[in-house]
């Protein structure tokens, strides 16, 4: 069997049609005025859109119908982060639809009642990282035999406006999930994180000393299988919004290239700097067929062998390809690339954040080796 | 056309697939050329024109030509899976690609129909070898400034000027040239004209250019008063910019047209990971060096990246956003990661990689290294990376020239 594997990519109609109308609604609602309106806001998002986002029913378009959603799977959750990455338009989609796949797979039909809170539009998320490895196969995190949680979690996204926590924690060594609702998660046991990307927003949270209920801890094999799958499926959300976002990095960069004169020349007539975009053209072609064709492999069920190559290509190259372009999109604005208000910063910013979440490329990559090269 | 069911397609793989399983050649004993740029004997012409003409008796090269012309006016489909099963099994190229791949479908769209009866049966059949007269010496990447003169006088136009880079041309019958005819236009590119030329009149001069590899497989080809007839002319006068820009999107593979057959033998990565396996660094395997892995596993992302560029580029909803990027960056992409994949293959042989073609102990003969340096002929020819990057940045991008 060849190393390339696996070559299918199709997009059906639905994903086609979802793709019309993300793009649509994220242009509207997200123009860089309003992005930049929420980068020093405390929710980092505007709680109407995000109820815009849950009637189009966005929050359960990957949950089945049973409990509300749209039972389109994940690849239908792909292009509206794509739509969302190149609006730069923030809020609890990624983290919500996440933790709602979490549920699925580690509980089955259990945990209905959540899942059907989560697809009506309460934000949920997981409590994932318990330091910064994202390849750690370890959990700090303890419920210990009262179902006491101990331990902190970092970074957990979009925490403060979240409703419902799923703590990653093990017991007696075995992973386990403890369902938390926000209110038993105390104010002063959250600190708000400082990110370098300031669409976004994260808490780390001492969860020590919370008790949880016995029917709130989903546990069995099936949970390890569901985090291996959810980490791959998060790798994939945030490959697809860094692919958008990469591409208006882009558009923005050449804009100002056709625009800008110097040594009486617009300065995208110089190949020094249409070269580069070229490259970085052609890195948001592959992001993109990488996001797709990862896409095209998702089902309910556990991923497959290929699906897992796709999804970590595609985490790979796209945030290796935003942080390309977010970084030659400051130096090619030159003087004006070095200020607060020329939004290349903000690329550049989420291409750092990106980088890290679900294993960056070089993460992404010794696994890769591992899938392609030692089979 | 009715649509070609699956049935049909499953049926027809078959059918072609027992075929060449049937006839594909055994080793001639000599290296066969890995691509058409790198026919330099006439050992290895005679044995690829007797391949040529079997796959065309067999009926599986230009099966989507029109039937009069000697094709089989089939739907294109077939010739792709004729293709694939081509490369699948390794077979030998089919040689005649300036024919195959630029001059025939040119002629097929926009020739008139004696030049179709006149060329294209020929260029199916390997009897009739073309070659490609853009490239000049002084104009290497800049074709629009060509300076090769074509000046009419009676039934002829007198050629003079010398064309570089010419594929095949002392095999060659025919070449698509083009020429200036009128040095005095107010843009260069309108003083341009492009004809279907013999090569077989007095005072053309087809010089082989020995190869960085050592090899033959192009020419210097020397224009002196060569007359040909006035209807070699393709269109009118001053169009031939227009019309090599138009065999230059089937060279670069943006337009659909070709006879089919296999223009290069395609090596992949998983060629190059198997001649590895025993290859040891530092006492172990090299393949399990992380930095070693790490850079396979990007190359093979670059070469899965271009399959599926060419899959998504099927996809209206998918690919409208830069239309035509993943086509008109496939050369581009395509023949970089074919450039550093070979490069890389040489940089693990160890100590073999310093050993080459001809030396007892090379590996695979020295077949990587050789490869490697060929690699160029992709990256330069056609247009250099350089000049692609610039079209596509103009084109795609909309960056000012």
């Amino acid at each position: 069997m060849s190393v390339i594997g696996s070559t299918t990519l199709v997009f059906s109609e639905e994903q086609a049609m979802i793709l019309d109308v993300a793009r649509e609604f994220c242009r509207d609602q997200s123009d860089i005025t309003a992005v930049r309106a929420q980068l020093e806001s405390p929710d980092g998002f505007d709680p109407g859109v995000w109820q815009q986002m849950v009637a189009l029913g966005w929050a359960g378009i990957a949950l089945p119908e049973r409990v509300g959603g749209a039972g389109l799977g994940m690849a239908a959750v792909v292009p509206v982060l794509e739509s969302m990455g190149r609006a730069l338009l923030g809020g609890p989609l990624m983290s919500t639809a996440l933790a709602g796949q979490l549920v699925l797979r580690a509980a089955g039909e259990e945990q209905d009642e959540l899942l059907s809170a989560i697809a009506a539009g309460q934000p949920a998320t997981i409590a994932w990282l318990d330091n910064h490895d994202w390849g750690s196969a370890g959990i700090q995190c303890e419920l210990d035999a009262n179902g006491v949680l101990q331990g902190r979690k970092q970074q957990v996204m979009d925490a403060a406006g979240a409703e419902w926590f799923l703590v990653v924690a093990q017991q007696a060594g075995e992973p386990v999930l403890a369902v938390l609702p926000a209110s038993a998660v105390a104010a002063d046991a959250r600190r708000d994180c400082i990110l370098i990307d300031q669409t976004r927003r994260a808490q780390t949270i001492d969860f020590t000393g919370i008790a949880v209920a016995s029917t709130a801890v989903l546990k069995g094999p099936q949970v390890a299988a569901a985090l291996r799958d959810v980490r791959l499926l998060g790798a994939l959300l945030v490959a697809a919004e860094s692919g958008g976002s990469a591409a208006s990095c882009l558009d923005t960069t050449v804009d100002y290239l056709k625009t800008r004169k110097q040594f009486g020349k617009l300065i995208g007539s110089y190949q020094a700097l249409k070269h580069p975009c070229v490259d970085i053209l052609v890195a948001v072609d592959s992001t993109r067929s990488f996001v797709y064709h990862a896409a095209s492999l998702l089902d309910d069920g556990p991923l497959s062998r290929d699906a897992e190559i796709g999804c970590r290509m595609a985490k790979a190259q796209a945030t290796e390809t935003l942080k390309y372009a977010g970084d030659r999109a400051i130096q090619f604005h030159g003087g004006m690339g070095f200020t607060y208000e020329c939004d290349a910063q903000l690329y550049v910013r989420r291409a750092q954040w990106a980088q890290q979440q679900f294993g960056d490329a070089q993460h992404q990559r010794k696994q890769l080796a591992h899938l392609l090269l030692d089979a | 056309m009715n649509a070609v069911t699956d049935q049909q397609k499953q049926a027809f793989r078959e059918e072609v697939s027992a075929w060449l399983r049937a006839n594909k050649p055994a080793d001639p004993g000599f290296l066969l050329p890995q691509s058409f740029m790198e026919v330099g004997s006439e050992q290895q012409l005679d044995f690829l024109r007797e391949w040529q003409y079997k796959v065309w008796s067999a009926g599986y090269l230009g099966m989507a030509w029109p039937e009069a012309y000697g094709g089989r006016g089939m739907d294109p489909v077939f010739q792709a899976i004729a293709d694939q099963e081509m490369r699948r099994q390794a077979v030998p190229i089919c040689f005649n690609v300036i024919g195959l791949g630029w001059a025939g479908p040119l002629i097929n769209d926009i020739g008139s129909e004696a030049d179709k009866a006149r060329y294209l049966k020929g260029i199916l059949t390997g009897e009739d070898i073309w070659c490609q007269g853009f490239s000049e010496p002084d104009h290497g990447s800049d074709l629009g400034n060509a300076q090769t003169r074509a000046v009419r006088d009676g039934d002829d136009y007198v050629i003079n000027g010398t064309k570089i880079w010419t594929t095949m041309g002392n095999f060659a019958k025919y070449m698509i040239l083009l020429a200036r005819t009128n040095p005095q236009a107010e843009r260069k590119y309108d003083g341009l004209s492009f004809f279907l030329s013999p090569m077989d009149v007095p005072g053309i001069d087809a010089r082989p250019i020995r190869k960085l590899t050592g090899e033959y497989g192009f020419t210097e080809t020397f224009f002196t008063d060569a007359r040909i007839p006035a209807d070699c002319l393709m269109g009118q006068e001053g169009e031939g910019w227009k019309i090599a820009m138009k065999t230059l999107q089937y060279e670069r593979g943006a337009e659909a047209g070709a006879a089919g057959g296999l223009a290069f033998v395609r090596i992949v990565i998983d060629d190059m990971i198997d001649q590895l396996r025993d290859v040891r660094r530092d006492d172990a395997p090299v393949l399990d060096d992380p930095v070693v892995r790490d850079q396979l596993v990007q190359l093979v992302m670059e070469e899965k990246a271009i399959t599926l560029g060419d899959r998504r580029a099927n996809i209206g909803a998918l690919s409208n956003d830069y239309p035509f990027s993943l086509q008109l960056s496939n050369k581009l992409r395509f023949t970089e990661n074919t450039r550093r994949m070979r490069q890389f293959a040489i940089n693990l042989q160890g100590a073999d990689g310093a050993l080459y073609v001809g030396d007892e102990e090379a590996r695979q003969g020295g077949f990587w290294q050789r490869a490697y340096l060929n690699s160029f002929s992709a990256t330069i020819g056609g247009g250099t990376s350089q000049v692609q990057a610039n079209i596509i940045a103009e084109h795609i991008l909309g960056l000012p020239k």
